[in-house]
């Protein structure tokens, strides 16, 4: 039953209030949700048909008011200001309707066909209120459904709700707000002159909500009404009138206004169900140990800590399973090729890069596991609240920690969510020092790295290298708030939602989803990548020998086998393919950037390993899978990466190299991310060469300090 | 309209900023002071004369701190909570 005709459905209400929840229940979507304010800071679109129509639902960025002014705000308010949804959904907050109303009121003198959903009513149930979705309905001009996104409950309501909505086709009249004397004598006087300017461009309802708009000081629609100077001179007049007149500013008696507004609609809609309350406040209870004035801190600490560590030890068992299947793939298939180039290609190249990264996979998901709890539990906001003071004291904003916090999986969604920040330049800082966290696609090279160098204390390694990535993300803040200009003072102000349990469901989800993500990755680009660097290592094939090996070896194969001429030939060989290898297409492009490298000790395939991390932080692994191929192959015993890799660096040398790999250059689509969100290249070239100076310089250090302890 | 704060200081004695407010303790809200965006954000949050406002929890270092206003919890910092006004009930 495909819909025949579409209509445009905007999403809107407060941040988290579950809008993006109800927006996949209604689609059929996994877009990502959890339980802190604005996860949710791009519009999103899908459709889905019912009856004869087509929704199509715009998922906007929550807000609390449409007179603020965060870059995300912006874009949920333009989007109603140029009217691109016929049909807005208005979602509420069941457990927190005072305040879901305030935007509601501001809606609703619009006129525009609308749904209210009462969302997570189980909360409000929980609550022990009563509301009266009938009475509630009248009062706010369109249907109230009570719903609750999680068990599905009321959603057919809902979509039976759109559907009547998508049919009628005239707004209803917008409702008209009980402003005390002096502020609707204004709004009148107001109206009449954008009446007079604008003849017959709008009905009653909107000159009046434009007259109210502009009275509240709404700083686009003022830009908007740019040209009318007689019109904006009339506004500003009556403002400071009311603001005389009154003790407070215009804003204040609107809002004042609309908050009574809110008070008399809940009290003629809700009633609180009589008795004792017997439930258990489960909130108060977490947040009396989880913010502890004492164990706070520490219990964040830990916690941080238990992801860590179970990540790293729980993902061993299942890493050494696909680390064997891998192994049986790879012979089988090995045998069954014929030796030759395509053979070299699939095991050596596809192979050996696919298979040395795949093995992380149970590492990544289970960290995804933890992320999953920590976004969706309502714990991230207390951890912001918890590192606020500590963090400011680094130039950060408490608020950065939660793209902190995400960083750990992934830092491209990490450095959307600095959106939340209000500050432009809190928000710079913190979009900045965001690729410095450790996230899950480089998390295979210290796991490598840590078991190849440091077996005996791995886990404590790779440990190590989150505590190194949280104190150098505080020291690139530190050095930031030196470099840029002081701008206006921040504010830190920030809703703690209710503790929620995860849902399994969405737990399965978000692990199934990193996991596809990490497979889609070692499908692209790691599987190309392998591909690639194999030919690079392989070709050109007609080099110019300095020494004539081929027609030596011959020579030799001709004499009778003796100890010393077989130690002689395998010389020669080895000889030839270094040879080889310096003059393939990877060998000169290494030697050019090697003079850069040279003073951190690291060799050419170290080198390499670096250069394709720059496109994405996992090939860094199949880059060492797809170099150290070929000697895993003639090793006498199947060796594995691992104690390969052990015999080229010294120790030292290899905690610079992963030091360097933990800090330099975001990967492209980290880079690409943070072009969007700080608005120019400039500030993206800028990551890419703070953090390269960052990354080397630690490293000169660290292999220089190592040179002069041995 | 940036002299809000001597047009409200009228009727009451009692009265102080958010960032006074003893542990435990209601008051309720008088008025906001600071910049145009500042107030508009605060009182898209609940913060408007005449609602009820309880400090709950203090972070570690006393700063920021948790309060419950129209039933849900929001965390300020105490430099924001100095430009909310509040008197004790």
């Amino acid at each position: 039953m495909a819909g025949g005709k579409e209509i445009t459905v905007g999403l809107i209400g407060n941040p988290n209030s579950g809008k993006t929840s109800l927006f996949n229940r209604l689609c059929h979507s996994k877009d990502p949700v959890g339980n802190y304010p604005r996860v949710t800071v791009a519009i999103r679109e899908r459709t889905f048909d019912h009856a004869e129509w087509t929704f199509r639902l715009a998922d906007l960025p929550g807000v609390y008011a449409l007179t603020t002014q965060t870059p995300e705000e912006s874009s949920a308010r333009d989007y109603i200001h140029e009217e691109r949804a016929q049909i807005w959904m208005n979602v509420l907050d069941a457990g927190n309707l005072e305040r879901s109303l305030y935007l509601t009121s501001q809606l609703v003198e619009m006129g525009r066909r609308m749904v209210f959903v009462l969302n997570m009513i189980d909360e409000a149930e929980y609550k022990r209120l009563v509301i009266d979705a009938e009475a509630l309905s009248r009062r706010l001009g369109g249907p109230v459904i009570k719903v609750n996104s999680i068990t599905g409950q009321g959603l057919e309501a809902l979509r039976a709700a759109l559907v009547s909505m998508a049919q009628q086709e005239r707004a209803p009249a917008p409702v008209i707000i009980d402003y005390d004397d002096h502020l609707a004598a204004a709004v009148t006087r107001v109206q009449q002159l954008i009446v007079d300017l604008h003849p017959d461009a709008m009905t009653p309802g909107q000159s009046r909500w434009l007259a109210i708009k502009l009275l509240e000081g709404d700083d686009a629609l003022l830009r908007r009404e740019g040209d009318h100077g007689h019109l904006l001179e009339m506004v500003g007049r009556e403002r400071q009138d009311l603001a005389q007149e009154h003790g407070g500013e215009c804003e204040m008696l609107f809002a004042d206004a609309r908050y009574a507004h809110v008070h008399t609609l809940m009290a003629a809609t809700m009633v609180r169900a009589g008795g004792s309350v017997p439930h258990v406040d489960w909130t108060a209870r977490l947040d009396a140990l989880l913010l502890h004035r004492v164990l706070g801190l520490p219990l964040f600490i830990f916690i941080l800590w238990l992801m860590f560590q179970t990540t790293f030890t729980l993902g061993k068992l299942p890493m050494g399973w696909i680390e064997a299947g891998v192994g049986w793939i790879k012979e089988g298939v090995g045998g069954l090729l014929p030796a030759g180039m395509v053979h070299d290609l699939v095991v050596n190249g596809v192979i050996a890069g696919v298979g040395g990264t795949i093995i992380f996979l149970p590492n990544i998901v289970i960290l995804f596991f933890f992320m999953a709890i920590f976004s969706e539990s309502g714990y991230l906001t207390r951890a912001a609240f918890l590192m606020d003071r500590l963090m400011h004291a680094f130039g950060l904003h408490g608020k950065a920690l939660i793209p902190l916090v995400i960083g750990f999986g992934c830092n491209v969604p990490a450095v959307l969510a600095t959106r939340t920040i209000e500050s432009e330049r809190a928000r710079l800082i913190a979009i900045l020092v965001n690729p410095f966290i450790l996230c899950a696609a480089r998390l295979p090279v210290f796991i490598l790295f840590a078991g190849a160098f440091f077996s005996d204390r791995a886990a404590s390694m790779v440990f190590l290298m989150y505590m190194i990535s949280i104190m150098m993300s505080m020291f690139g803040s530190v050095l930031l708030n030196r470099i840029l200009p002081r701008g206006m003072e921040e504010s830190f102000i920030m809703e703690l939602p209710p503790y929620r349990l995860p849902t399994v469901k969405s737990l399965t989800w978000h692990m199934w989803d990193n996991a596809m993500d990490f497979l889609n990755k070692i499908g692209g680009v790691i599987l190309v990548g392998s591909m690639v660097l194999w030919f690079m290592k392989e070709f050109p094939k007609d080099i110019t020998w300095s020494v004539d090996y081929a027609g030596q070896i011959e020579q030799m194969q001709k004499q009778p086998e003796t100890p010393e001429l077989k130690e002689a030939m395998s010389q020669l060989t080895r000889q030839r393919d270094q040879e080889a290898l310096a003059n393939s297409y990877l060998g000169r492009i290494a030697r050019t950037v090697a003079p850069i490298f040279a003073p951190l000790e690291l060799s050419w395939r170290d080198t390499v390993a670096i250069l394709t991390g720059l496109m994405a932080k996992e090939v860094v692994v199949a880059s060492y899978a797809v170099l150290y191929s070929e000697e895993r192959e003639q090793a006498a015993e199947s060796s594995s990466l691992r104690e390969l890799l052990s015999k080229t660096m010294s120790p030292w040398v290899a905690f610079a190299f992963m030091v360097f790999t933990l800090l330099y250059t975001p990967c492209l689509a980290t880079i690409a991310a943070i072009r969007r969100e700080a608005g120019s290249w400039k500030w993206a070239g800028f990551s890419v060469g703070f953090s390269m100076v960052i990354a080397w310089s630690l490293a000169f250090l660290i292999v220089n300090v190592g040179r002069w302890l041995t | 309209m940036f002299n809000a704060s001597q047009s409200q200081d009228n009727n009451s004695d009692s009265k102080m900023t958010l960032a006074e407010l003893p542990a435990g303790r209601t008051a309720r809200i008088a008025g906001l002071l600071g910049d145009d965006l500042g107030k508009r954000r605060l009182m898209a949050l609940g913060l408007v004369r005449g609602k009820e406002i309880a400090l709950e929890t203090k972070a570690p270092m006393g700063d920021p701190r948790i309060y419950t206003i129209l039933g849900y919890r929001l965390s300020i910092r105490q430099d924001d909570a100095k430009k909310i006004l509040v008197s004790a009930i």
